[in-house]
């Protein structure tokens, strides 16, 4: 029982929330770019918080259902066909045996998350199902979706047909604002270079990936050029030699010695992952407590989002 | 000591500024205080040459209440003793036809190979950090005389098990990768299996040293070339 794949897409890898507590045997985290999209996918699909789900990037995706289940997806603009009929996104849709389902190419935002009924059946290793292509570890074999996978999920007959009202849909701009903790090496940037870097639009270059997106603009210079390797956290902004900030994601090495100017928020990382090469990032500062602050208020804000039903 | 936020959901802390077996031992016995006083509400830990990030669960617990305990745990930490590692022996197959850059190397430190195979397996190391890859233990530091900059150019395709190193580090590859640092030979032993327990043979704190084996037995153990 599954969701056999015809086309795979250009990168679509098997998602849960990531691996945790591994960073000693040097695993990262993968899980979902946008943890946003993710748990609506889920939440809407009545799952538990963190089943695996598709995370499609950029689209191109072409399904088969060998299953009577239900799908959902959310994320990414990405036009939605089952059986040819075009369907919305960010509501709970049903699928029988033998159906088509389409992701074709996102028109705004680049990632979207394809869930099932219960969640896709994939056994955890070291702990989650997410698919980290670097480290082999995850998903189907440790790799991205080819054509000919079968994608296992167990038959569901009933799920609410929940949505979510479009005006509560998240608007994924061209342009945003990432907002950053200053980081413990900021004495090392001087209080011209730290101007600098907040007060400049960033555009997001080709080098942009699950491991970090590498941004374009004015060159941030620091007085050193490398510390002693250390640990780094989700959304570091690591400036190496050449100037230009690199924001690490979900698939970051784990230790690293370049200098860091700051860690961008992960409300703000989702939105950055939504960018294509061209996009705009503009950095703004934000405290420790502000930062606290923020992420339990959209923690509590999306708890609350009225859920609509759909009925037949 | 310093403890900084680094992130919404990390604070590092550092416990010394250079790279000896001293600081190594103090954050090893940070990781296990900390363990002990965040207890759930930990996350992770990335020990490092100096530096120990902590990664905390900021849906249940705040930098403050973070900063506050790990505080109090350390102030206990001058009477705990470092632990001293458990001693691993690994075989190396040293040799150009394993090591592509272990000519050049020597020629750089104006040695013959025998002496920076000497030099290399000469010294007890000790693992200072784990990351960049799975199973990747840094290992520090190699004898002056062989200490070599990572190549200028990365090499796409770095074997697994080969052994390298970089500055005044040294390591096995636990994996194919690309890489930077300087070949010198091979290692039977897999410095990463998922599907062992442990999946590693070492672990940050351990000492570490690389026994010359030959071409025969490097083969008879595994190893391919």
């Amino acid at each position: 029982m599954s969701l056999k794949v015809i086309q795979p897409g250009i990168l679509s890898l098997l998602q849960d929330s990531g691996r945790r507590g591994q960073h000693r045997i040097g695993l990262t985290n993968g899980g979902p770019l946008d943890r946003e999209a993710f748990d609506y996918c889920n939440r809407l699909l009545e799952n538990p918080a963190g089943s695996t789900a598709l995370e499609v990037s950029f689209g191109g995706v072409h399904l088969q259902a060998q299953v009577d289940t239900f799908i959902c997806v959310t994320g990414a603009n990405l036009p939605l066909r089952t059986n040819g009929e075009t369907r919305p996104l960010w509501e709970v849709l049903p699928v029988a045996a033998g159906e088509d389902i389409q992701l074709d190419f996102a028109e705004n935002g680049c990632r979207a998350y394809l869930g099932v009924a219960g969640g896709f059946t994939i056994p955890p290793s070291f702990g989650s199902s997410a698919t980290v292509v670097r480290e082999h570890m995850g998903g189907l074999d440790g790799d991205k979706l080819h054509a000919g996978d079968e994608l296992p999920c167990p038959t569901v007959n009933k799920r609410r047909r929940l949505y979510l009202p479009r005006e509560r849909h998240p608007h994924y701009s061209h342009e945003i604002t990432v907002r950053v903790i200053p980081g413990y090496q900021q004495h090392h940037f001087s209080r011209l270079q730290q101007r600098r870097f907040f007060s400049h639009g960033y555009t997001v270059s080709d080098r942009c990936d699950r491991m970090g997106y590498r941004l374009e603009g004015p060159a941030i210079e620091c007085d050193i050029e490398g510390i002693l390797s250390e640990g780094i956290c989700s959304g570091a902004i690591q400036i190496p030699a050449d100037g230009q900030p690199i924001v690490l994601l979900n698939d970051r090495q784990t230790i690293g010695g370049y200098p860091k100017i700051g860690s961008a928020i992960s409300l703000d990382t989702a939105r950055l992952s939504q960018l294509t090469p061209g996009g705009t990032v503009h950095f703004a500062p934000i405290s420790p407590h502000g930062a606290h602050n923020a992420l339990h208020l959209a923690s509590s804000f999306a708890r609350r989002q009225p859920l609509m039903e759909r009925r037949p | 000591m310093e403890l900084h936020s680094a992130g919404e959901d990390a604070m590092m802390l550092y416990l010394g500024e250079e790279t000896s077996p001293e600081v190594s031992a103090r954050v090893q016995a940070a990781v296990s205080a900390l363990e002990e006083a965040l207890g759930d509400d930990l996350v992770d830990l990335v020990p490092s040459y100096a530096s120990l990030l902590i990664i905390y669960d900021p849906m249940t617990t705040d930098h403050l209440s973070v900063a506050h305990r790990v505080k109090q745990a350390l102030a206990f930490l001058r009477s705990v003793s470092a632990s001293e590692g458990r001693s691993v022996v690994l075989p190396v197959y040293y040799a150009p036809e394993a090591g592509e850059d272990l000519e050049n190397l020597a020629a750089r430190a104006g040695l013959s190979t025998d002496d920076v195979i000497a030099l290399h397996s000469g010294e007890e190391y000790r693992v200072y950090a784990i990351g960049f890859a799975p199973g990747f233990a840094y290992l520090g530091q190699v004898d002056e005389r062989i200490a070599a900059p990572r190549l200028a150019t990365p090499r796409q395709k770095v074997p697994r098990g080969a052994v390298a190193i970089a500055d005044r580090q040294t390591a096995v590859y636990p994996a194919v990768s690309p890489g930077g640092w300087n070949l010198i030979g091979r290692c039977p032993v897999r410095m990463f299996d998922p599907d062992a327990r442990p999946t590693m043979p070492v672990t940050v704190g351990d000492r570490v040293r690389f026994e010359p084996i030959s071409r025969d037995r490097f083969l008879a153990m595994g190893g391919e070339l």
